[in-house]
């Protein structure tokens, strides 16, 4: 079986709430050296089989119809897993 | 003119689909429950798109709700004139339907916020805001957690010079939405979406504070009155 990764990131022009508050979380565990945190999602997509051409075609359309929203985020990665 | 029937769209996950047929038939007509898995509007008049968390606000606020077999239907009769409110969860299924531009954000204090909240009603012809007056300030509830309105600067140009920007944020502006914009509509003036919630202030009693004493706010009346005599002047 054949996955599919696709990751969305919020624009970087954009505040991205959730890594500013994970970045606020950070220090007071001790990691001091992470200067910002971006947040964005992960999709896997599986197929039946080997990942062909038009799987990812495919995943590259449902990634710009539904997976993001091209106002505030950026497809950056649609791309077979590494197995 | 026969009653007017206004549909309402219950999603998984809506909450204020009932409060939103309360304020229909205050306002003089008939509600009409709508299920968002029927490919299938009943014939109404008008649609509300309510407030709550349509599918637990998965993906992105409204991104799911938008291809719900219901949408497909109301995306043809929108663009074919239909007058549609979107609220709260309701404006974010009706940007993410492309229906109406822009998007919406995590509050910029990324803090869910609710207060009755001052509005500056700045187009008084659409579809859904005739019953007021430009430049009238009235107060309904907000309550939200991604109501930041954003778009480009092209988009929001767009938007102040065509009058679609229909209720601008009064006093403060509680989720860092551009521009301090409420709710707009589209070119048309027939589909308007906002953030604040007018079917909360409906009914003496249960609404913000008015001057006539606590509970007392029925500004949001106006919303659903406002249809009425649209789809009659229609006739």
């Amino acid at each position: 079986m054949g996955r599919i990764i696709v990751d969305v990131m919020p624009k970087p022009e954009l505040l991205d709430p959730q890594g500013k508050a994970v970045a606020g979380a950070l220090p007071r565990l001790g990691f001091e050296q992470f200067t910002a945190v971006r947040q964005g999602k992960r999709f896997e997509l599986s197929v039946e089989g080997d990942v062909t051409e038009e799987h990812l075609a495919a995943a590259r359309e449902a990634a710009d119809r539904l997976l993001s929203n091209p106002i505030i985020e950026d497809v950056v990665r649609v791309a077979e897993a590494e197995a | 003119m026969r009653d007017a029937r206004i549909g309402i769209v219950t999603f998984p996950g809506s909450l204020d689909d009932r409060d939103a047929a309360r304020a229909v038939r205050l306002a003089g007509a008939t509600a009409v429950p709508l299920w968002h898995a029927d490919a299938d509007l009943q014939g109404v008049d008008a649609v509300v798109l309510p407030g709550g968390f349509s599918y637990g606000d998965y993906l992105r606020c409204g991104a799911i709700a938008r291809f719900a077999p219901v949408m497909e239907r109301l995306v043809d009769a929108a663009n074919g004139g239909m007058p549609v409110l979107g609220i709260c969860n309701g404006f974010q299924v009706l940007c993410e339907s492309h229906l109406l531009p822009g998007a919406l954000i995590r509050n910029d204090h990324q803090l869910f916020i609710c207060r009755d909240q001052e509005l500056r009603v700045e187009n008084a012809s659409t579809a859904w805001t005739n019953a007021y007056h430009t430049g009238q300030v009235i107060t309904i509830p907000l309550k939200n957690g991604e109501g930041g309105f954003i778009a480009d600067d092209a988009t929001l140009d767009e938007l102040e010079g065509e009058g679609r920007v229909v209720v601008r944020y009064e006093g403060l502006n509680p989720n860092g939405s551009a521009r301090d914009i409420a709710g707009i509509s589209n070119r048309a003036g027939n589909v308007v979406g906002l953030m604040p919630h007018p079917e909360h202030a409906v009914e003496a009693g249960y609404g913000p504070d008015g001057p006539l004493g606590p509970h007392t706010g029925t500004d949001g009346a106006g919303f659903f009155t406002s249809v009425l005599t649209h789809l009659m002047a229609g006739v």
